[in-house]
């Protein structure tokens, strides 16, 4: 054991407060802002601790809606952004397990060509080609659908390259003990390659479920419906206003409920999140 | 090319089918997309429930597509993807955008002729619908909602600071006196301000001073436009604020009306911005406050002469069925209804756009009993407009305007002398506006 | 590193491959020569009117000292988000890790900030420090003196951006510096601490190089965040503005196309963006390869 030193400790405690102070004090301001009236939010002088607008703030947000801008319910887009994260991190995970699979233990002409063509999109996402996709999902007539949310995202040169990284760990040995038993490929991939990637996929899915949430420029062009649109853009909207002033009590209570499932998600996967990427990294 | 035109005969041979066997009970729905938030999202969602509610052959479906660019961006895009709205929203500034694209649009007056509704270009407002007509008086856009600039003021603050809350300042002289006192009786962060950056200081304050923001009658006549807006006039204003922002006589509030609430909140007692923002002020402004014509410099020939109108109109997107545009054409000829527009106007703090709506909001004497709500429409039709004032069409605004902004404010934070500032923005403007001359359809 | 045990199927890798190539030829590979063609063309915003102008899109991009700037504007960006995150991360890491008790209490509280969508992390910076409604706006000003004002500012606003930026992702740059320290063998560092070397020696000479490769993937993953998933901060807090002191090079892509007015500008920057971004993948491509051979 290093010799423990309660100076040293007190620093680090300090150091640790400090920090947790830099990254929570935005999420406690807006804690705070969604229990107060939007009045006392947009002029300025809102108070540094909980209002007793709390209550009223919420049922407007979660029963009223955002009646002066969107108009779609909270938990309409609560479900819209569920769906399309729960879709893009289910998606992106399923068929990149199999390119990874087929990449890895498979010979056959033009592997490495695929495996590029898949590996060159990771660092092109879609703000970059934003205009002509659009016109694609449009011509598929995929505009307005969760197959248009989902679809054009759901390629993952992130997941695929982890997933090959994973197999060329896994032991020769396990291949030809399963080859030997008379196993073919595809019963080896259930039995043997899928248990034994569940700490990556959790891992996966966190930082997929996160990318699919807060998805923003794409749902802000291919949703035109208010039924469609997830709660990132809902929040967008309610912001730029015309002519009229933000309602940031609905803002403020919005931002708060979009937090909630990520953080849900992040929290209670935390363990498998960073061992299942920090494991293969190694 | 082809291929477009084979997936548009496609679709509409599906939408042919799909419509025969709905046609017995569906109404046809208008997608209508806009930009309109707070009170005047209410207004949107009225009337077309109003409309519906009316009649049973049409369905208006309004949609928030987010900020006005947003809106507009939303369109083109869906446009190219073959999947337009009926109506679209579009601020004044795609103007010029939306008219070069002859193939893309519809104009109203073919809408209203084609669909046989009784028409009469004649009956809206000029100051209004010469924004958005051919020179020939054709009107190619709706008006919906339409605002000009004016300028708003705290009387309690002017109480406190010993100055006549019932005499505005009239000229820029006057302005940046009563900004210095202002600020000495506590209004210490500003003293006056406005929104939409360019619009106020380069738009309006051309029209309102007869000078030319373009050539070509600011763009009306012809897409070979040049850019004006470096005058010494100009550049006098410019000089101007930004010896008063040294130490927040004035204060820059952003390029659009995010500073609104600088206003409402009391810390800026002298605020210039949209007439439309009447709403907000009266739900949200907890002293007495007026409203009053923007200012001039007293020493400019014809100054002021009229201001020009913001906001935006109503375009019918090409390519649609007929009977489609049947339904547009009904509901342009509902929400020209006097009434309606007399309601709209006193609602809202845009402008009537029909002459009738205009006389029936006076005769009720609706002006007498708000001081202060005929400001707008005094400061449009005050004088006939010249060519220097009778709108702006200029390609690629949406770009442009931000160049500007970006020009205003290098000038601002001190980083360019104000002349370098418009000289730039011209520069860079005439490059974009010879693009657009390029591309646009001839 | 090559597999030994393999399978010799014909059809079943290509049919493994199919749903992700499908997704990834329609969805990107077509689009993105869509965005080569569109920037050889002038076009109106409704695409109703093109004409073939070979490279004169690129030309009037590379010689707009405007697109310089977003390259420079993106450079301080860049470095001062990856590195601000990664420094303040891996300190915090430092703290946490080891003997202090509740490291996990900590770890629960750091995480938070990554959940949130960047778009909403600029909205939440924004109300913090807008000039008017600001809390600490107000608080800059009021006790400190400094005339803070994001909208004319150039440096303040960029100051802003950062700060959002890094705040979302210190958290994650957290998990994986305390995951890495964490995986080092307590033995290592017990034998450096009988050999007598300081605390910040023994810190620098054998712990950071053996957390050399997390830094490296961290250093990579944020690289790709601040190009591109920042584009919800800026556009909501700042649009590239005052002046064109927060225009990334993907905002200037996205704001350019933006209402059709310069669809080709636009598509020529994102072709010089792809070319850019293509090269780095390959460089660490190359380095990823490497380190798998350990």
């Amino acid at each position: 054991m290093v010799q423990s030193r309660p100076f040293a400790n007190l620093v680090a405690h300090l150091v640790l407060w400090l920090g947790i102070g830099i990254v929570a004090f935005p999420v406690y301001l807006t804690l705070v802002a969604s229990t107060h009236e939007a009045s006392a939010i947009a002029n300025g002088n809102m108070p540094l601790w909980f209002g007793d607008n709390f209550i009223a703030n919420y049922y407007k947000t979660l029963f009223v809606g955002s009646s002066r801008s969107t108009r779609t319910l909270v938990s309409t887009m609560m479900l819209n952004s569920l769906v399309m994260a729960l879709t893009i991190a289910i998606g992106k995970i399923a068929i990149s397990i199999i390119s990874a699979y087929a990449v890895v233990y498979f010979r056959f002409p033009f592997r490495m060509v695929f495996f590029w063509l898949i590996f060159i999109t990771l660092m092109l996402p879609v703000e970059v080609r934003i205009f002509p996709t659009y016109k694609i999902v449009a011509d598929l007539g995929l505009l307005d659908s969760y197959a248009g949310l989902t679809i054009p995202l759901i390629a993952s040169a992130t997941a695929t390259l982890l997933f090959r990284q994973f197999f060329l760990t896994i032991p020769d040995e396990l291949v030809e003990a399963s080859k030997i038993d008379g196993a073919g490929p595809l019963r080896f991939f259930w039995d043997t390659v899928v248990p034994l990637s569940r700490t990556n996929m959790a891992a996966l899915f966190v930082i997929l479920f996160i990318y699919g949430w807060n998805q923003y420029l794409w749902p802000l062009l291919i949703t035109t419906s208010g039924d469609m649109q997830t709660i990132v853009i809902g929040i967008k909207k309610m912001i730029t206003v015309t002519d009229a002033l933000t309602e940031w009590d609905v803002v403020m209570t919005t931002t708060v409920l979009a937090m909630l499932p990520p953080v849900a998600v992040v929290i209670l996967m935390q363990h498998w999140f960073v061992k299942g990427l920090v494991d293969t990294e190694k | 090319m082809f291929s477009r035109r084979l997936l548009l005969s496609a679709a509409a041979g599906i939408a042919l089918i799909a419509s025969a066997g709905a046609q017995a009970q569906a109404p046809i729905e208008i997608q209508w997309w806009h930009a309109l938030t707070g009170a005047n999202n209410d207004v949107v969602v009225k009337l077309s429930n109003d409309f519906n509610a009316s009649q049973s052959q049409y369905k208006v479906v309004p949609s928030y597509k987010g900020s006005y660019p947003d809106t507009m961006n939303a369109g083109i895009a869906a446009f190219r993807a073959n999947n337009a709205p009926h109506i679209l929203q579009v601020f004044e500034v795609g103007t010029a955008t939306m008219m070069g694209a002859r193939g893309a649009i519809k104009p109203v007056f073919d809408v209203m002729k084609e669909s046989g509704e009784k028409f009469d270009p004649n009956a809206y407002l000029p100051a209004v619908a010469g924004y958005y007509s051919t020179s020939k008086g054709e009107m190619l856009s709706m008006p919906f909602n339409s605002s000009t600039a004016i300028m708003w003021y705290n009387k309690d603050a002017f109480k406190k600071a010993n100055l006549d809350p019932n005499k505005p300042p009239k000229t820029w002289p006057e302005v940046f006196d009563y900004a210095k006192k202002l600020k000495a009786a506590g209004y210490a962060t500003c003293g006056v301000s406005n929104a939409w950056g360019t619009w106020l200081l380069l738009e309006q304050f051309s029209a309102w001073h007869n000078l030319p923001i373009a050539t070509k009658a600011n763009g009306m006549d012809g897409f070979d436009t040049e850019l004006r807006i470096n005058s010494p006039t100009h550049v006098r204003l410019l000089t101007d604020l930004v010896a008063l922002q040294k130490d927040k006589t004035y204060d820059y509030s952003g390029r659009t009306n995010n500073g609104e609430g600088r206003f409402t909140s009391g810390e800026c007692p002298i605020f210039m911005t949209s007439s439309g923002f009447f709403g907000n002020v009266k739900a949200n402004a907890k002293f007495d406050f007026g409203m009053s014509t923007l200012p001039y410099y007293p020493d400019v020939a014809g100054a002021p002469q009229n201001s020009i109108i913001g906001g935006a109109s109503l375009w019918v997107m090409g390519g649609k069925k007929a009977d489609e545009y049947k339904g547009v054409a009904k509901f342009f000829t509902f929400l020209s209804d006097t009434d309606r527009q007399a309601w709209l106007h006193k609602e809202s703090g845009y402008l009537p756009i029909t002459k009738a709506a205009y006389e029936k909001v006076k005769a009720e004497g609706f002006y007498q009993t708000n001081p202060g709500r005929d400001v707008p429409v005094i400061q449009m039709a005050g004088k006939p407009p010249t060519d220097n004032s009778r709108g702006l069409r200029l390609g690629s605004l949406v770009q442009i305007r931000d160049m500007w902004s970006e020009e205003l404010e290098a000038a601002f934070a001190g980083t360019k002398s104000p002349k370098d500032a418009l000289d730039a923005a011209v520069a860079r403007g005439n490059a974009a506006l010879r693009q657009f001359e390029r591309t646009v359809t001839r | 590193m090559e597999k030994r045990a393999i399978y010799s199927h014909k059809l079943l890798p290509y049919l493994l491959l199919v749903p992700q190539m499908v997704v990834v030829i329609v969805f990107f590979y077509f689009p993105a020569s869509q965005a080569l063609y569109q920037s050889f063309l002038l076009e109106d915003a409704f695409g109703l009117h093109s004409e073939f102008v070979w490279f004169e899109n690129f030309e009037h991009v590379l010689k707009d000292p405007d697109y310089w700037l977003s390259f420079v504007v993106t450079a301080i960006f860049s470095v001062a988000v990856a590195g601000l995150s990664l420094a303040l991360a891996l300190l915090f890491a430092v703290m946490a890790d080891g003997q202090i008790r509740g490291a996990n209490a900590y770890k629960t509280l750091m995480i938070w900030p990554y959940a949130v969508a960047p778009a909403v992390a600029g909205v939440l910076w924004l109300f913090m420090f807008q000039p008017s409604l600001g809390i600490l706006a107000q608080i800059i000003r009021d006790r400190f003196g400094v005339d803070w004002n994001p909208l004319l500012n150039g440096t303040h606003a960029m100051l802003l951006v950062i700060m959002a930026s890094t705040w979302k992702q210190i958290s994650y740059n957290f998990l994986f510096f305390l995951a890495g320290l964490q995986s080092i063998p307590r033995s290592v560092i017990e034998a450096a601490a009988i050999d007598g070397a300081s605390a910040t020696r023994r810190f620098w000479t054998i712990i950071f190089p053996l957390l050399s490769p997390t830094a490296f993937f961290l250093l990579v993953v944020n690289v790709t965040y601040v190009f591109f998933d920042t584009f919800g901060i800026i556009d909501t807090m700042t649009g590239g503005g005052p002046s064109q002191a927060t225009s990334t090079l993907v905002y200037k892509v996205y704001n350019d196309g933006r209402a059709g007015s310069n669809l080709g500008g636009s598509a020529a920057q994102s072709v010089i963006l792809m070319i850019i971004v293509v090269a780095l993948t390959a460089i660490q491509f190359k380095y990823v390869e490497r380190k798998v051979h350990y």
